[in-house]
């Protein structure tokens, strides 16, 4: 149901590297998994508005105030690489 | 006293202090020491539940949870203490700041006391997927205690924390405290805030109390409670949550629904859910035959809904601001790939792709947007039967504790566990479960559900069957 | 579900590069910076330069745990901005996650609005709007070259500062046609928004940031070509000569018979080279789902009236009521309406009712002409030493002919100057008032024609333009006080002609 191919797509998509021996059983479990959900497109589900929020609630809004912000020793400190201002990555022009 | 202080629940320890027969103190270091012992204990001796343990009491704060010591789950943050979501990428991570639930806690009164053990970003029903090795049940050590919850229900049910604080997203406090005898709220989606809780599935999430009775529960879910403007989907409940008192359900009708209470759940655990009914009716109540027709589609919507939902939440473990970064990567793609995956456990890698799949282009309406459609009829299945009865009675799982290692190498099998309290976690409604007898010597639970705001009703009925129940989990304590 | 800008856009039909004649068709996709107090999602204060991740909290640095909660105020602009536009805002409105991963991005997605924006519609100028929608701004990356800390790697650095500023992305319909048109349309865009008082709009600090979705197709033709987008120029004259450019890198792929490919482009302003800005090309998955974190934001009439009532005169809305009421010519009720202190000014002056009156087209004139030509480039006038009622004045006596207009200038130089309320008394004081009788002046005129004879015969035999020295001649005799068109009717009179 999904095949190697869709499995290193999503796999990309979700920034995973898979290896080479994980990538047979992530298809077949996540095939045994869709089998079992794709039962829902068997109900008649077409005048059927969708839920996002189980509570029909809205709003909820912050007034427009500023508040103290995190010291940046506190920001750095559990960052796994910075240059004592920033968080240092491997350049994405690299 | 320390030999009864073990007896003791919250409510009543909290009366002998203020009678003088107890210190705060005392209590403190009477769990702290359970809890250290466990720790210390390791591998085939200990629980494993838990990831840290304070080394010092605390000063004792003010309040009507003065001095009770708290086990708290591993997803909360925690100011400076590890709240790693039972997860390497998080190994070390100390917040700097505190859940707005743990904090409603501590201004109270109540004491941080240990973090406990969880299936990694509290996916999984068994406290096998954790980093940090699986939490064993006290009634049977080669049993799971359930889970997500695993090392909050397990401590609680063997007496090394008074009462501890769980999330549950499908099932993650009722099913572990089914498994391990104990009671687990999972309240109106809402009334508790999420601040500070590490994300599994938004829309689902909602924290809630782990205790050995109901009149704990109602005592801790009472300061939990209240709208945070810091959490959007936070409200704030019509009403205070008050101890329980009722000892009858007089005038009480309970439904029982045929989709959850028959095919799939365990004989041993029908038959102590059968009793329980009987239980009821002695007490008052009458039983109707309900229908919840898209109960048992429930599973398939959560799966998709809360893996896509988590893929997204669970994006932000990149290994730029914090946690495990994999050393010396190539460029940036080798080094998110690879700190993802070396940081991820299994399970939680299948349910990122599973999630990315479902909302992946040309898969949204099929996966993600109907499984919103089956939410909606499951939240109107609900809304249908409380217009004729006031709960809902089912098992809280459809199978006592099993072995570890039983049921990890298939994933839906897995999943099953959930089967029972999926529905209510999809329609957002309030549920319970409380001990309700023994199947071959290990605890089954019975769930009580309510319509959204019926907290406190629904604490009230759940006192008044406990009391009929008689369940003695003090076997568990050794 | 489709992509969320719109403007410009199918891929098919790409149109046959030869023969017909090309015609350009750009939309463009503008973010601007909403000048809240905080940002779009918590509590930190907006950040203008300050040192690198001293402007971040557990939201905006996208610690586990942390939770958004939307701005009120940015809301509040958004409705403003709708309002402005013309658009339909909607009663309910749904924040996405939009998500990607890139360092600048803490959370792994962005909130965005995708299917149910604040805003869908309306119009400025003669622009159509496709829809306005609110989202949070990307931190800063800025990159620094090898670095001993990160492997075998180039490195960049993440500030979160900027992360999390409140954005306002307004899309348009692939109206525009021109370079000059689409940089002319986002000044009027970025007056309207100043006006407004939701953004300091400030392109080079980035603030006021424009993509250009570009394509062409045959002239006349309803179908759209592939279009590709080009990012983030960040001045108005970029913008022009970035559109420019990739006009012309379309136009001569389709004359050599290739096709456009739908990509993103980088415009080197340096170079003029347009360059793609995914090297490794990858196919776009957002994965937009609603963000479950945030309710639905309701527009109630209390937010809608709010936002009506914080609504200034709109620059394009000032321009028509100039023209339409005061008789304004259309260029000059719009230099007054889009450089909105020009138009302050001028109705201040009009108002304080000068007698003899100055009439409104005169009185435009002599402000968006005389009296800015006196002072610094892009100077307030009412920061001058000239008190509108004082150029009312003046444009007053030279409309009732009481002075001429070369006298007028004089005036004004002093008013310049020297300031002063009543320019009669300049007039006065330094003998400048109109010549009084024609008598008088036929005299001067005739002294003139004696002195000029060569030219006045040239006149006479039908050479307009020889008529300059005759009236140089009057116009120094007189220190400038004659008005020019009487001298020219009694040269022609007295010529016979
Ligand atoms: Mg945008
Ligand atoms: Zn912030």
């Amino acid at each position: 149901m999904i095949d190697r191919e869709e499995v290193l797509h999503v796999a990309r998509l979700a920034r995973l590297a898979l290896a080479e021996g994980e990538i047979e059983p992530m298809a077949r479990e996540l095939s045994a998994v869709l089998d079992h959900v794709a039962r829902i497109g068997e109900l008649s589900l077409d005048d059927v508005a969708p839920t996002s929020h189980v509570l029909d609630v809205t709003g909820a809004l912050r007034a427009d105030e500023a508040r103290p912000c995190l010291p940046r020793e506190v920001v750095l400190e559990q960052a796994p690489a910075t240059d004592g201002e920033g968080f240092l990555v491997p350049s994405p022009q690299a | 006293m320390s030999g009864d202080i073990l007896e003791l629940s919250v409510a009543q320890a909290i009366a002998a202090i203020d009678a003088g027969e107890l210190s705060s103190q005392e209590m403190f270091d009477f769990y702290r020491g359970r809890a250290q012992a466990d720790v210390g204990a390791g591998g085939a001796d200990g629980l494993n539940c838990f990831t840290w343990v304070a080394d010092r009491a605390p000063e004792v704060g003010e309040g009507p949870l003065a001095g009770v010591p708290l086990a708290v789950k591993d997803l909360f943050c925690t100011r400076g203490v590890p709240s790693q979501s039972g997860s390497r990428i998080l190994e070390g991570y100390r917040p700097p700041y505190t859940a707005n639930a743990v904090q409603r806690l501590a201004d109270a009164g109540a004491t941080l006391l240990a973090k406990t053990n969880q299936d990694e970003f509290a996916m999984g029903s068994s406290t096998e997927n954790s980093a940090f090795g699986p939490t064993l049940n006290p009634w049977d050590r080669a049993r799971v205690p359930g889970g997500s919850s695993g090392g909050s229900a397990a401590a609680v049910a063997a007496g090394l924390a008074p009462w501890a604080m769980g999330t549950d997203t499908g099932g993650s406090i009722r099913q572990p405290a089914a498994l391990c005898g104990i009671v687990g709220v999972k309240p109106t989606y809402g009334s508790i805030s999420r601040y500070g809780m590490i994300a599994f599935a938004s829309s689902l999430d909602q924290a809630g109390p782990l205790t050995r009775d109901v009149t704990d529960a109602a005592l801790m879910l009472a300061q939990m409670v209240g709208r945070d403007p810091c959490d959007a989907t936070s409200l704030a409940l019509p009403h205070e949550i008050t101890p329980p008192t009722a000892e009858r359900l007089d005038g009480v009708t309970l439904g029982v629904p045929e989709e959850l209470t028959g095919e799939g759940i365990e004989a041993g655990v029908l038959h102590a859910f059968n009793a329980s009914l009987a239980r009821a009716e002695e007490l008052g109540a009458s039983l109707r035959e309900v229908r919840l027709p898209h109960a048992p589609h429930a599973l398939s919507a959560y799966y998709v809904l809360a893996p896509a939902e988590a893929s997204s939440n669970l994006a932000r473990f990149d290994g730029v601001r914090y946690g495990f970064r994999a050393p010396d990567a190539e460029d940036l793609l080798d080094m998110y790939t690879r700190t993802r995956h070396d940081g991820f456990g299994t399970e939680v890698k299948r349910r990122i792709m599973l999630g990315t799949y479902a909302l992946s282009s040309g898969y949204y309406d099929a996966y993600y947007g109907r499984a919103q459609r089956v939410r909606t009829k499951i939240a109107d299945d609900f809304r249908e039967v409380f217009a004729s009865v006031d709960f809902i009675v089912t098992p809280s799982a459809p199978t006592v504790a099993f072995g570890l290692g039983e049921k990890t190498a298939d994933p839906w099998a897995m999943y099953l566990n959930d089967y029972c309290t999926v529905p209510m976690s999809l329609a957002g409604i309030p549920a319970i479960s409380i001990p309700c007898g023994l199947s071959d010597g290990l605890p089954v639970g019975l769930q009580l559900t309510g319509p959204a705001f019926s907290d406190n009703d629904l604490l009230d009925a759940a006192h008044a069957l406990e009391h009929s129940l008689e369940f003695d989990g003090s076997a568990a304590r050794g | 579900m489709a992509d969320e800008g719109t403007a410009g856009t199918t891929g098919a039909a790409a149109p046959n590069g030869a023969g017909a004649a090309l015609e350009p068709v750009i939309g463009l996709e503008i973010h601007v910076q909403l000048a809240t107090a905080s940002k779009m999602f918590c509590g930190c204060a907006l950040s203008f330069g300050e040192p690198p991740n001293t402007h971040t909290c557990p939201v905006c640095l996208g610690l586990p745990g942390s939770l958004p909660v939307a701005n009120e105020r940015a809301v509040h602009f958004g409705l403003m901005i709708g309002l402005a536009l013309g658009s339909q805002l909607a009663p309910r409105s749904i924040f996405h996650r939009k998500n990607y991963f890139y360092p600048d991005l803490p959370k792994g997605y962005q909130i965005s609005q995708y299917d149910e924006p604040l805003c869908r519609g309306g119009r400025l100028g003669d622009v159509r709007i496709h829809r306005v929608h609110l989202e949070e701004d990307a931190a800063k990356l800025i990159h620094v070259g090898a670095s001993g800390r990160i492997h075998g790697s180039d490195a960049s650095v993440v500030d979160f500062n900027r992360g999390g500023t409140p954005l306002a992305e307004i899309v348009t319909e692939p109206d525009l046609r021109t370079a000059a048109q689409a940089s002319e349309w986002l000044k009027l865009l970025r007056t309207t928004l100043r006006a407004l008082g939701v953004s300091d709009v400030n392109m080079e600090e980035g603030s006021l940031r424009c993509d250009a979705n570009i394509s062409l197709r045959p002239a006349g033709s309803d179908t759209l070509g592939v279009k590709t987008e080009l990012k983030n120029m960040n001045s108005f004259r970029f913008i022009e000569r970035g559109i420019d450019a990739e006009i012309e890198r379309q136009r001569k792929l389709l004359a050599g018979g290739c096709e456009v490919i739908q990509e993103t482009l980088h415009f080197d302003p340096a170079s003029g080279a347009i360059s793609s800005l995914r090297s490794k090309e990858e196919a776009h998955d957002y994965r937009y789902f609603p963000e479950p974190d945030l309710l639905p934001v309701a527009i109630d009439e209390a937010m809608l009236a709010a936002a009506r009532d914080a609504l200034p005169e709109l620059p394009a809305a000032r321009a028509e009521r100039l023209q339409r009421d005061l008789a304004l010519s259309r260029e000059s009720a719009q230099l007054l309406a889009f450089r909105g202190e020009l138009g302050d000014y001028f109705e201040a002056a009009l108002a304080s009712d000068a007698e003899p009156p100055a009439p409104a087209q005169a009185l435009a004139n002599w402000v968006t002409g005389e009296l800015i030509a006196r002072l610094d480039d892009g100077a307030d006038p009412s920061g001058s030493r000239v008190a509108p009622a004082a150029l009312a004045s003046l444009v007053g006596l030279v409309a009732a002919k009481k002075v001429s207009v070369g006298a007028g200038r004089q005036v004004l130089d002093t008013l310049v100057a020297e300031g002063g309320e009543d320019p009669e008394a300049i007039v006065e004081a330094e003998g400048l008032a109109a010549i009084g009788g024609e008598d008088e002046l036929a005299q001067i005129v005739a002294a003139a024609l004696a002195a000029n004879a060569d030219a006045a015969e040239r006149v006479r035999g039908g050479n307009e333009k020889a008529i300059g020295p005759i009236v140089g001649a009057v116009m120094r005799e007189t220190k400038g006080r004659a008005d020019g068109a009487e001298v020219t009717r009694l040269v022609h009179a007295q010529l016979g002609i």
